[in-house]
C-alpha cells in the first residue's frame, strides 16, 4: 500500500513539473510560430517515449532477477534524486537562482521570431524540432522516473496513471490560461520529488544488496514496507536542516 | 564519433549530472554495504542502517561542497 501511494504520487508529482517546463516549449512554439508543426513534434516526441517506456519496462521486468533488478533501478534513482534533492536545497536557500518559467518563454520566442522559415515534410521544421526536443528531453526524466517506480514498486501502470494525470492537469492549466505556468511552486513539488526518490532509491537500492547474498535473495528491512516512512522522514529532516543552516548566515546578515 | 560522444555525454549528463561525487559516494556506499552481506556476517538490520547512514552522509558532504563553492 505504502509502494503503490508512493509510486502513484512521485510520478504524479514529477510527470507535473516536468511538464510545466515542457509546456513552456510548447506554448512559445505554437503562438509564435505554428500551432500544426509544434503538434506534430508534441505527438512524435510523446510516441519516442510510450516506445521507450514499453521496451525498457519490459526488458528490465523480464530479464533481471528481482534482487539485481532493485540494486540497479536503487542505485540510479538514489543518484537521480540525490541531485534533485541537492538543487532544492541549494535553491531553497538562495544558494541558486530559482526557475523562472517566464523569462524561459521570453528567450523561447525570441528565439522562435529570429529563426529562419525553413519547411520541410510541409512543417514549420523549426516548430517541430524546437517542440520534439523539448518535449522528449522533459519526458525522458518522466519516462525513468516512471520505470523505476513501476517496475520496482510492482505497478507499471500505476506509475503510467501517476505521469499522464500530472500531464493532464499540466496541460488543462497551461491551456486554460494559456500561458506559461509560473506561478507553479516548481522547487517545493521537486523539493517533494527528491525527497521520494532519494526515500525509494534508498529502500530498494538497499534491498538489491541482497543479491550479494549467497541466497541471492532481497535484503529485507527491519519492519518491512514500514520503514519507507521513517526513511522519508530522515530524509525532509535533512534537508530541513540543511536548508535552516545554509539560509542562516544571510538572514543575520540582511 | 560525434555521434557517440555526444549520445554517451547526454546519459552521463541525464544520470550523474552536476556533481560526479554523489554517484561516486553512492557507489562507494554500496560497495561497502556488498561487502558487508558477502564478507560478513552482518544482520541486515546493520546492513540496512549502515548503507542509509553511509549515503545520507554522501548527500551531506554533496550539498556542503556545493554551498561552499558557491560562497
Amino acid at each position: 500500500m505504502t509502494n503503490a501511494v508512493g509510486v502513484v504520487v512521485a510520478t504524479l508529482l514529477a510527470s507535473g513539473v516536468e511538464f510545466v517546463e515542457a509546456l513552456t516549449i510548447v506554448l512559445a512554439m505554437g503562438t509564435t510560430r505554428e500551432w500544426r508543426s509544434t503538434w506534430f513534434g508534441v505527438g512524435a516526441a510523446l510516441g519516442v517515449l510510450a516506445v521507450v517506456t514499453a521496451l525498457a519496462g519490459y526488458a528490465l521486468q523480464s530479464w533481471l532477477p528481482e534482487a539485481l533488478l532493485q540494486l540497479i533501478v536503487g542505485t540510479l534513482l538514489l543518484i537521480f534524486g540525490l541531485q534533485w534533492l541537492r538543487k532544492a536545497i541549494l535553491r531553497a536557500s538562495g544558494l541558486k537562482a530559482l526557475h523562472d518559467e517566464d523569462q524561459t518563454y521570453r528567450e523561447e520566442v525570441a528565439a522562435a521570431r529570429a529563426a529562419g522559415d525553413e519547411r520541410r515534410l510541409g512543417l514549420d521544421w523549426f516548430a517541430f524540432v524546437v517542440s520534439f526536443k523539448g518535449v522528449l528531453l522533459e519526458g525522458l526524466e518522466v519516462v525513468f522516473i516512471v520505470i523505476t517506480f513501476g517496475v520496482n514498486g510492482g505497478s507499471v501502470v500505476l506509475a503510467v496513471v501517476g505521469a499522464a494525470l500530472g500531464a493532464m492537469i499540466v496541460v488543462a492549466a497551461g491551456f486554460a490560461l494559456h500561458r506559461p505556468l509560473a506561478r507553479v511552486p516548481e522547487n517545493t513539488i521537486k523539493f517533494a520529488v527528491g525527497l521520494m526518490l532519494s526515500t525509494f532509491g534508498t529502500f530498494w537500492s538497499v534491498e538489491g544488496l541482497g543479491w550479494f547474498a549467497p541466497d541471492d535473495a532481497s535484503l529485507e528491512w527491519p519492519g518491512g514496507d514500514a520503514a519507507l516512512p521513517v526513511l522519508l522522514a530522515l530524509w525532509a529532516l535533512l534537508a530541513w536542516a540543511a536548508v535552516r543552516l545554509l539560509s542562516a548566515p544571510r538572514e543575520e546578515t540582511a | 564519433m560525434r555521434l557517440v560522444s555526444g549520445f554517451a555525454h547526454f546519459w552521463w549528463d541525464f544520470v550523474v549530472g552536476d556533481d560526479w561525487r554523489i554517484a561516486a559516494g553512492v557507489v562507494v556506499v554500496l560497495g561497502l554495504g556488498a561487502f558487508l552481506v558477502s564478507g560478513t556476517s552482518a544482520s541486515a538490520s546493520l546492513v540496512a542502517a549502515v548503507t542509509a547512514g553511509g549515503i545520507m552522509l554522501v548527500a551531506i558532504g554533496s550539498i556542503v561542497a556545493a554551498a561552499l563553492r558557491s560562497r
